[in-house]
């Protein structure tokens, strides 16, 4: 039986955006209010899902070429460096520093290095999400 | 006066859940319940908005839209699974 889903295939190429940029927002907004890498990944996480649901599992891997297990070692590893930084400069393991930066446009922003190590988890969470599914789904 | 308005309205919604929840006990075929679990997050969302009024914060705002995109997401879940038998398909045809 030929199957035709142009609706759901439709909606998932508008809906796709608007789920990575909240997680994009929840992944910033994360050092001051709700948010952070945990449920920013999870979001980015949950709008690759409904890629693989809409579409299938081929077309998506040849459309976004990554291997999500070389994501959580990515992950883990900008996670570590992070926390091997602040030894190198003679502090204490994981010691996190932030530094007020004037930007041209966007004025005076706070540059905090636990954004680095969201970012790691961010990618983890990703990768480890991804990994899971796509293995419970691959049927014969 | 206002909050005895948001508390009545908090009861109601909380009687269309219960009334949902009646239609996935006993929905004879299985799109019933997966449309009153649509239906359920839904009354969810604005459960947490009326709450979020009730409590005067800001901060549930973010689960509003995160209840919104996983019940989307869980919908097209089910509705695939009971149409196709997966849901997620190795290879289109």
């Amino acid at each position: 039986m030929k199957v035709n889903d142009v609706i759901l295939q439709t909606v998932t190429k508008i809906v796709v955006f608007i789920i990575f940029t909240f997680a994009f927002y929840l992944f910033f907004a994360g050092h001051h209010d709700t948010g952070g890498g945990f449920i920013g990944g999870l979001m980015a996480a949950s709008a690759l899902v409904l890629l693989y649901l809409s579409y299938d599992i081929d077309t998506i891997s040849k459309a976004i070429p990554i291997n999500y297990r070389t994501l959580i070692g990515v992950g883990v590893s900008v996670s570590t460096l992070t926390g091997i930084g602040s030894i190198l400069l003679g502090y204490p393991f994981l010691s996190h520093t932030f530094e007020y930066v004037d930007f041209p446009f966007f004025g005076e922003i706070e540059l905090a290095t636990s954004v680095l190590f969201e970012f790691g988890v961010l990618f983890t969470v990703v990768g480890g999400t991804l990994t899971i599914i796509l293995s419970i789904s691959e049927d014969v | 006066m206002f909050d005895l308005i948001l508390l009545i309205s908090l009861l109601l919604i909380s009687f269309a859940i219960l009334v949902a929840l009646y239609r996935v006990y006993k929905g004879p075929s299985m799109p019933d319940r997966i449309i009153a679990l649509d239906s359920i997050g839904i009354n969810l969302i604005a459960l947490i908005a009326v709450f979020s009024i009730y409590m005067r914060s800001t901060a549930y705002l973010e689960a509003i839209l995160l209840l919104g995109i996983l019940a989307f997401i869980g919908t097209i879940a089910f509705s695939k699974f009971i149409e196709r038998g997966v849901a997620i398909e190795r290879k289109h045809d």
